[in-house]
């Protein structure tokens, strides 16, 4: 099948960049990112600089690849990463535009690949439970109701694409960040952080320069993984309640 | 070179108890004075970064991928393994000690593997207080699952993204201290080199993907966390990035690689469609818990697989195994399922696949309960094979997928090269010659929140380390190397793409040295390498330039080492004149056509001292002795 | 640990789901005053020519205290609810800098995307419809004290109901997204019954909205005269 790529060139964070149009010969067994490979083989025989994408594991678990296919990220079809996209989703003739995820958070690094970090900045900030290794009772004496248990694990299951980011309109990180905090809220252990969790995480977020949420879905319906807007309240309960409830801490310093 | 695995005596369940009183612990108010420079952010990286920074060490830790969380340990789908008994079918530490002995083929530590299984049990507690969130009983507790041949039930798993989840879990306490100041992250930094002060690994030269910029860091440990080499095959499961490059460049600084010729295929991969294909896709081995596989008994049957009646299916697995039947180990699967597409009976394209049929299952469980179990891999299946498997049986081939060899270590996990500490899949240790179904996660993790804490310590507190400023000469000189290295590559403006070179040297490598090797193949193999090696030198192109995001420049580098790399796999895989686990030599198989291992003269751990390329790697023996479980030939009739 | 100020109102205020909280609840409050206006408006189809509508006004003249403090309510509501959300767009388009050259939408609905023009449509007409029927300024012939007949001079001229019209379709909009957008934020969300609740939202927002079309309608079609 013939296709036309319209792809954004970015030499990096500070060039301005630019869409340019390339001609391409694809097959219909070929993953999305297969194609590009087989597009920037072309490009480097000619002597071309290839088009800059992250990919990594290919089989849509490691959240690296993302390329914003006609508008919309990961492509046309629902709960699939760029990487588990295949070209019998396009037909002969096809004109395809590839963008990269924009968002003030999210700076470009080259072409289609952007830098993410902002995330990990977030999760260090409160994502986790505050347990060191080995001071642990036995797993069984923690008993998680299974429903609590799913739940937490489709919350969980986020990949951290930022595909959600990409497609709000307004550049909004609540559902990943919501997702985090829906999934150790919604388990024992992470109760005893739970208010402070939401709380650092949310002004992490806004620090970070995400936009606010405007309750359109989008995000929930490019999300790869299939995580819903459900978080997304479950974290505005969280922190709306914890900002008001909140005690803080006393400085305690240790016994003799 | 005399190799001292250090191993303490004592009985074997109480070796690890007894070695933990004898190794030195480090003052708590000093600990804050060393810095452990951790590469890879894996299972094994992120826990062992995460432990060592709740201890006090100032930790340093590199990634190449834009987030530690992506690190290719997140693919890992089954689960991990613990020796819980939570099931009350008569697990122990014994057993699953037992097992993963038998299951390597006789050719892992045994106290290795027996400390491992007792730190599986701590590994789950871990896990669940961080939240991970493993499947769950209706009472609340912790669901378990037979796999990958056991015949206990001792997996735990969260659906199908176990290794997700997990590291996840490794990767959120690395980032609390991350946020709490003892962890610096530097992603998107790659390792190109290791630097030696006195003998001693004391540094890493590292370049910033984005900016091509190289840096030294310096320290007073290094921990290669890096994975392993399956990429050298170019057709993996691996993630693209997975690449040899760290291990490899500290061998070629002195530390020995042990077993490379141990590489495990899996069972069930989605077949190779075109020339195109950049990567297997795994489907995780619990399918073969309801699925049958077979192919036709005529050779080059090419009829639908719905019009071929039953007498005329060939369900092998089950005919030559009766008791595992579809559950034998990885490697009797996969060189099953070799067999009857070199008879001539594969099907699908070019004939390389044999089917998974879950016809008698959903007719036995119904769609749902198939759907339930399976949804997301047949989603997968479907969405890269456009067919539709609750209809169609799948097919599928045998596909690289994990290397039980890597660089050599002691008892500590340290190799040969003092203060150089190697973790997870990167070191050779645990997994003998063929790994069990949701092993590695265990020993990943093992590695990182269980051993090294103990082991590094006992180093730091027992050897006097003066500081090394990043401008010391050694490692000037080391990243004078690196640079001129990267400039060579750069100069290359040949005709050829580095993933043309890399695909040539994979097809080489899995035709001569894959499921079943031979003498011949596997000298011809060598034969050809430096004329690859020459060509790749020769005639290859890398567009850009090396101050910047050149991701052709990185393959390039990866693809120089793997060529490099893949003439020490092949010498061992020559020089192993047995079959054992992942290396099937098909000069030493019964007239059944099973493994035959030399215990007489093979077993040992074969290390390599690399010598430069083209010269023959020097082999360093390091005896197996088994106390406990005895060596005996793996039935699974 | 990211922006504190040891201030937990202004925390809470300044930050992004702080402002989505204040602006849930005076949306919220906006609405309640929307369906009493409503009530009142629904007056004109009592058959009296206007009596019951000239005796609510009369009511509510009655008490300046009480009306006063609604109307200065109300004005307080609706500038924190406008602040809020300039404070927030301009966030948005901050977060955005450099657009998509493509952009397709696979779930958000045009009313949820376009909240930021409906909005502010609405606050314009609310201005013109202050001077029309309450101060009288924009009004061709204004009678203190007399709403019905204020009302059907008011819409007798097509252009004046149109226009009125097109705003009310605007709040129907911004009601349609922002009544399930308040539950949202407010964190209300479960899978029982949101998708009833997002059902409802646009189902009241169609029913206020036709409840105001129908005045102007009424009397284009000269049933209220």
């Amino acid at each position: 099948m013939k296709i036309t790529l319209h792809v954004w060139r970015q030499k990096g964070p500070s060039d301005a960049g630019r869409m340019a149009t390339y001609h391409h010969e694809a097959h219909a067994d070929m993953s999305f990112l297969e194609m590009l490979d087989t597009l920037n083989e072309g490009l480097t025989l000619k002597g071309e600089e290839p088009v800059a994408f992250d990919s990594d594991c290919r089989e849509g678990i490691c959240g690296m690849c993302g390329i914003v296919i006609n508008g919309i990220p990961h492509g046309p079809r629902k709960s699939t990463t760029t990487c588990q996209l295949h070209m019998r989703e396009f037909k002969d003739g096809d004109h395809i535009t590839l963008e990269p995820f924009r968002a003030a958070a999210f700076p470009i690094v080259r072409d289609l690949a952007v830098d993410r970090a902002a995330f990990d900045r977030v999760i260090q900030d409160g994502g986790f439970v505050s347990v060191n290794t080995g001071s642990c009772q036995d797993a069984n004496c923690i008993p998680v109701p299974k429903k609590a248990s799913d739940l937490a694990m489709d919350a969980a299951q986020c990949i951290g694409c930022g595909a959600c980011v990409a497609s709000c309109p307004n550049a909004s990180a609540m559902l990943f960040v919501s997702a985090k905090v829906s999934h150790l809220g919604l388990l024992p252990q992470g109760q005893p952080e739970r208010g402070d969790r939401a709380l650092r995480m949310v002004h992490r977020m806004d620090a970070e320069g995400f936009g606010n949420c405007t309750n359109t879905r989008e995000c929930e319906a490019s999300c790869p993984k299939d995580i819903g807007v459900e978080f997304i309240a479950r974290m505005n309960r969280d922190f709306t309640l914890s900002s008001a409830l909140e005690r803080q801490e006393k400085a305690g310093g240790g016994g003799g | 070179m005399e190799l001292k695995s250090n191993i303490p005596s004592g009985p074997m369940d109480q070796k690890w108890e007894k070695h933990r009183f004898d190794l030195k612990l480090v003052n708590p108010a000093n600990k804050r004075k060393y810095t452990v420079l951790v590469v890879g952010t894996g299972l094994a990286g992120a826990s062992a970064a995460a432990s060592l920074a709740e201890l006090g060490y100032n930790v340093k830790v590199f990634c190449f991928q834009d987030s530690p969380r992506r690190a290719h340990s997140i693919a890992a789908q089954g689960g991990i393994n613990a020796a819980k008994n939570y099931c009350n079918d008569g697990d122990s530490v014994h057993r699953l000690f037992y097992d993963t002995v038998k299951g390597g083929d006789y050719r892992a530590r045994e106290a290795n593997v027996h400390r491992l299984a007792e730190i599986s049990v701590s590994i789950i507690d871990q896990c669940v207080a961080q939240g991970v969130p493993f499947a769950r009983e209706y009472g609340g507790l912790l669901a378990n699952r037979s796999f990958g041949g056991t015949q206990v039930s001792r997996t735990f798993y969260a659906r199908g993204q176990t290794g997700q989840q997990l590291l996840l879990g490794a990767y959120q306490a690395m980032m609390r201290q991350v946020g709490l100041g003892k962890v610096q992250l530097l992603p998107r930094t790659e390792m190109l080199d290791l630097v030696l002060v006195n003998g001693a690994a004391r540094g890493v030269v590292t370049r910033h993907l984005v900016t091509g910029k190289l840096e030294v860091h310096t320290g007073d440990a290094v921990c290669l966390a890096t994975g392993g080499y399956g990429n050298v095959f170019f057709l993996s499961t691996n993630a693209k990035g997975s690449n040899v490059t760290a291990a490899w460049r500290a061998a070629r600084r002195g530390a020995l690689f042990a077993n490379p010729c141990f590489t495990q295929i899996h069972p069930t991969c989605i077949p190779v469609s075109g020339d195109h294909q950049s990567k297997l896709t795994l489907m995780s081995e619990s399918l073969r818990n309801d699925g049958r596989i077979w192919v036709p008994t005529k050779n080059g049957d090419t009829r639908s697989p719905s019009s071929i009646p039953e007498a005329e299916r060939d369900y092998y697995l089950e005919r030559r195994y009766p008791s595992f039947g579809n559950l034998v180990p990885r490697d009797v699967a996969s060189r099953a399922a070799k067999s009857a597409c070199d008879e001539g009976r594969g099907v699908g394209p070019g004939g390389k696949g044999v089917y998974l049929d879950f016809g008698d299952a959903v007719q036995r469980l119904g769609q749902k309960a198939i759907a339930e179990k399976y949804g997301n891999l047949f989603d997968m299946y479907q969405r890269i094979t456009d067919e539709n498997p609750y209809k169609v049986p799948m097919r599928i081939y045998p596909a690289i997928h994990y290397t039980m060899g890597g660089l050599w270590v002691d008892y500590n996990l340290m190799s040969n090269i003092p203060g150089l500490y190697v973790l997870g899949e990167a070191n050779f240790s645990d997994h003998g010659a063929n790994r069990l179904g949701a092993s590695a996660l265990m020993q990943g993790l093992a590695d990182g929140y269980f051993i090294i804490p103990y082991t590094i310590g006992d180093y730091l507190a027992k050897t006097k380390l003066d500081k090394v400023a990043p401008d010391h000469a050694e490692c000037n000189r080391v990243k004078q190397d690196v640079s001129e290295r990267l400039q060579k590559l750069m100069a290359g403006k040949g005709k050829r793409t580095v993933d043309s070179i890399h695909r040539e040297l994979g097809k080489l490598l899995w035709d001569k040295c894959g499921m079943a090797r031979n003498a011949a193949g596997l000298k011809e193999a060598l034969g050809k390498l430096p004329d690859l090696r020459e060509e790749f030198w020769k005639n290859v192109t890398i567009p850009g330039s090396g101050e910047s995001f050149n991701q052709s420049l990185e393959r390039a580098g990866r693809v120089a080492d793997f060529l490099e790399f893949a003439e020490v796999l092949l010498t061992d895989a020559h020089d192993r004149n047995e079959s054992c686990g992942g290396h099937f030599r098909e000069e030493y198989q019964s007239p059944e056509g099973e493994a035959q291992r030399d215990d007489v003269n093979f077993a040992h751990v074969a290390a390599w001292e690399y010598r430069g390329p083209g010269e023959k790697p020097v082999l360093h023996k390091e005896p197996l002795t088994f106390e406990i479980v005895h060596p005996t030939q793996r039935s699974y009739k | 640990m990211a922006s504190s100020c040891g201030c937990w109102v202004r925390d809470f205020l300044c930050s992004s789901i702080g402002r989505k909280t204040v602006m849930a609840a005076t949306g919220l409050a906006l609405f309640g005053f929307i369906v009493g206006h409503l009530a009142g408006n629904l007056q004109a189809f009592i058959p009296d020519h206007g009596a019951t509508m000239k005796q609510y006004a009369d009511m509510l003249h009655s008490k300046p205290a009480l009306l006063w403090g609604a109307r200065i309510g109300l004005l307080v509501l609706l500038l924190v609810h406008v602040v809020t959300a300039v404070s927030l767009a301009i966030a948005n388009r901050a977060a955005r800098p450099v657009p998509y050259q493509a952009k397709a939408w696979r779930e958000a609905s045009y009313a949820s995307r376009t909240m930021m023009v409906s909005g502010p449509l609405i606050l314009f007409y609310v201005v013109y419809h202050l001077l029309h029927f309450t101060t009288g300024h924009a009004h061709p012939d204004f009678q203190a004290g007399d709403p019905y007949r204020n009302l059907v001079i008011g819409f007798s001229n097509p252009l004046v109901a149109i226009v009125y019209i097109a705003a009310m379709a605007m709040l129907t909009a911004h009601l349609a997204h922002g009544l399930w957008s308040v539950a949202q934020t407010l964190g209300i969300n479960h899978p029982k019954y949101t998708a009833t609740l997002r059902r409802l939202s646009v189902l009241i927002a169609l029913l206020i909205g036709a409840g105001y079309i129908s005045v102007p309608v009424a009397v284009l079609a000269r049933i209220l005269k």
